[in-house]
């Protein structure tokens, strides 16, 4: 019996590790659209993380470097995203999908160099206490420090947006960014940094699927979790803490269906892969049925552009 | 000095001139990114722009990549116009070919002129069927297309996957993830011996003309129009929106399944797992740069199908992935996007005036 409990431990601690690029690339997505700002790039953002935080990697042999470089380099695709649809005023949604054909192709005219090298032993932490305690062990000790901040992030959002001043701002910006800017809010600004931040979140994302998860570079590794991310989003109703819980949701059907793949069930192969899909849509439609849920918790000027007459 | 003024109305000309100011700032751009990986950027670009077209095989091959690009972002341009962000065209794309594919398997022992036309019509109710699923999902529940048609790339690709592993594998094709050939009476008739352009360049031609009398000819591409200018104006004019939108995913559901459909029955013969070079995501771009305009999305389909034979040929020459050709597609958006700044704003240069000094 212990030994059974203990596998369903180290089941639940394998769909934490899964859920773990969904939880960073959606409350850093959560932020910037609670701005009011629809970032599509979020996929083009993971991807350029992941290969920028494996290239540093093998070329510093340093993982602390590979990290920050990932989120910087997030950060910088992000900028792209900013001066197009702040400075220069353009539509989120197609400024949104170049960012993610860009950084797929930019990704992979990177990483050419970089396929098939092995990657690094990343350090987990509590490794004993994780074969010490049964059941338990597996659930809370044994991962990267990264997995430990993305499951605190969603309450460091949630405090952030509701208890500060800043994520007041933010709120008031993506809520009425005309009544925010009357207010002497620079409205420009406080989206410029919500992108960045976002931008950076997507790029440490990414790096966590090529430093930790699969660790080795693979083009398109993403694999369309950019995607589900953006989908949590609206899944959570623009909340962090269901961002998280969506988020274990995903990782758990990921999971599963990957041991039902190695039980060797009968059922195809490629209907298992596409069910996190198959369940995004009809998530999606459970949640969206309800148009009045999503008007009231929907930044009211989402995806719209602001433009101050000078 | 430099002062920005807003415009009061958006001059025509500048319009459609700047895509061609995007297209010069890519090469630009693309110029920069082979200098720094190492290359003589003229060369470079020489071997990306004008090595691929500079004979009659390359032109061929042009208007063969041009010819699906042209046609589902000519189905793209009936979304985006009525602000349905419909960006699974790849999905519909692939279930077009899947249904074309099936039907062709299923016609494999049968000849006869009816056979072509079957598998092109199945294959467009395929694509059409396929975008239904987000529209619906929209006007009823209220869902998010953007999201639901791109998850249904997804699947679609792995529908497709599976059924060449699985069961409409070849039997005698040694497990290799495969359909057999199509027979000779479900392949589109080529063109010109020795260069593989095919029939499906009229089926691209004849949906841009009946698009153009579509949307600016009927009471629907009014519709269409000013749902995409303003909502609030649709539904006070009493437009059925519900109806335009399903019917606009229909349009675009359908051109990009006879692009699914032409791509199997025409280069490809066959079914196998990459049916498409991501032609369905390519198009949104061509629909952009064509400013959603029928004649506008030819020339902007001839330019992006380009960047897919300059990455083949800078692939063999120059040693650079493939993927640059999606490089420059996205440098393409983004700078088309950035120059309709220049719509809504006038950049004044102003010298300093003779009272200042």
């Amino acid at each position: 019996m212990s030994f059974d409990l203990n596998f369903i431990g180290i089941l639940i601690g394998a769909i934490m590790a899964s859920s773990v690029p969904l939880i960073l690339a959606a409350s850093g997505e959560l932020i910037t659209e609670r701005s009011g700002v629809l970032n599509l790039g979020v996929e083009g953002m993971m991807i350029i993380g992941a290969i920028s935080g494996f290239a540093l990697m093998v070329v510093t042999d340093n993982l602390f470097f590979a990290v920050i470089g990932s989120m910087l380099s997030g950060l910088i695709i992000s900028v792209i995203f900013g001066l197009l649809t702040q400075s220069l005023l353009t539509n989120h949604v197609a400024t949104g999908l170049a960012l993610t054909i860009f950084g797929i192709g930019m990704s992979a005219m990177i990483g050419k160099n970089f396929v098939g090298i092995p990657g690094k032993e990343f350090p987990l932490l509590f490794v004993n206490l994780k074969e010490s305690i049964p059941f338990l062990g597996p659930i809370f000790f044994g991962h990267s420090i990264i997995l430990y901040f993305a499951f605190g992030l969603p309450f460091l959002t949630n405090y952030f947006l509701k208890k500060t001043k800043t994520g007041l701002i933010i709120r008031a910006v993506g809520d009425s960014p005309t009544s925010a800017s009357n207010q002497g809010i620079n409205v420009t600004l406080v989206r410029y940094s919500c992108i960045l931040y976002g931008g950076a979140m997507c790029g440490l994302a990414g790096a966590y699927l090529s430093l930790i998860y699969t660790p080795q570079w693979i083009e398109n590794m993403t694999g369309g979790r950019g995607w589900i991310a953006l989908a949590l989003v609206v899944f959570a109703t623009w909340s962090p803490i269901k961002v998280l819980i969506g988020a274990l949701i995903f990782g758990g059907i990921t999971i599963l269906q990957l041991h039902m793949q190695a039980v060797g069930l009968r059922i195809p192969v490629q209907l298992l892969s596409a069910l996190p899909y198959i369940m995004t849509i009809i998530v999606l439609v459970v949640i969206s049925r309800d148009s009045r849920k999503i008007k009231l918790n929907t930044p009211t000027s989402l995806g719209q552009i602001f433009y101050k007459e000078k | 000095m430099i002062r920005v003024e807003k415009r009061n109305d958006v001059s025509r000309s500048i319009y459609f001139l700047t895509p061609v100011l995007a297209i010069f700032l890519t090469l630009f751009g693309g110029g920069i990114i082979f200098f720094i990986l190492g290359f003589n950027p003229i060369e470079a670009l020489k071997f990306f722009f004008i090595t691929p077209i500079s004979d009659l095989y390359g032109l061929s091959e042009l208007l063969v990549k041009a010819t699906p690009l042209c046609l589902i972002a000519i189905g793209l341009s009936f979304c985006f116009k009525s602000n349905n962000w419909n960006i699974g065209a790849e999905g519909q794309l692939i279930f077009g070919g899947i249904v074309g594919g099936g039907v062709a398997l299923l016609f494999y022992n049968h000849d006869g002129f009816y056979v072509l036309p079957i598998i092109i019509l199945s294959g467009a109710i395929g694509g059409m069927l396929f975008a239904m699923i987000p529209a619906i999902l929209k006007t009823y529940f209220n869902t998010n297309e953007i999201l639901v048609s791109l998850m249904l790339v997804y699947v679609a690709k792995l529908l497709l996957d599976f059924l060449v592993v699985g069961p409409w594998s070849n039997p005698e094709g040694f497990n290799f993830p495969e359909t057999r050939q199509f027979s000779e009476s479900a392949r589109m008739p080529i063109l010109f011996d020795g260069i593989r352009i095919h029939a499906g360049i009229f089926i691209t031609l004849i949906s841009v003309f009946l698009s153009w009398l579509i949307l600016y000819k009927t009471y629907l591409g009014f519709q269409i129009k000013v749902s995409g200018l303003s909502l609030k104006t649709a539904k006070y004019a009493g437009f059925k929106g519900k109806t335009m939108i399903i019917i606009v995913f229909m349009i675009s559901g359908a051109c990009a399944g006879l692009a699914g459909v032409g791509e199997i029955t025409g280069p490809i013969g066959q079914l196998h797992r990459n049916i498409s070079p991501d032609y369905g995501f390519t198009a949104i771009i061509v629909a952009f740069l064509g400013r959603l305009n029928p004649i506008g999305i030819i020339f902007a389909s001839l330019i992006v199908a380009l960047t897919y034979l300059g990455a083949e040929t800078a692939q063999i020459f120059l040693q650079v992935p493939k993927y640059t050709g999606q490089v420059f597609q996205g440098m393409i958006l983004f700078f088309l996007l950035g120059s309709d700044y220049l719509l809504f704003f006038k950049i004044k240069f102003l010298g300093l005036k003779k009272n200042e000094l």
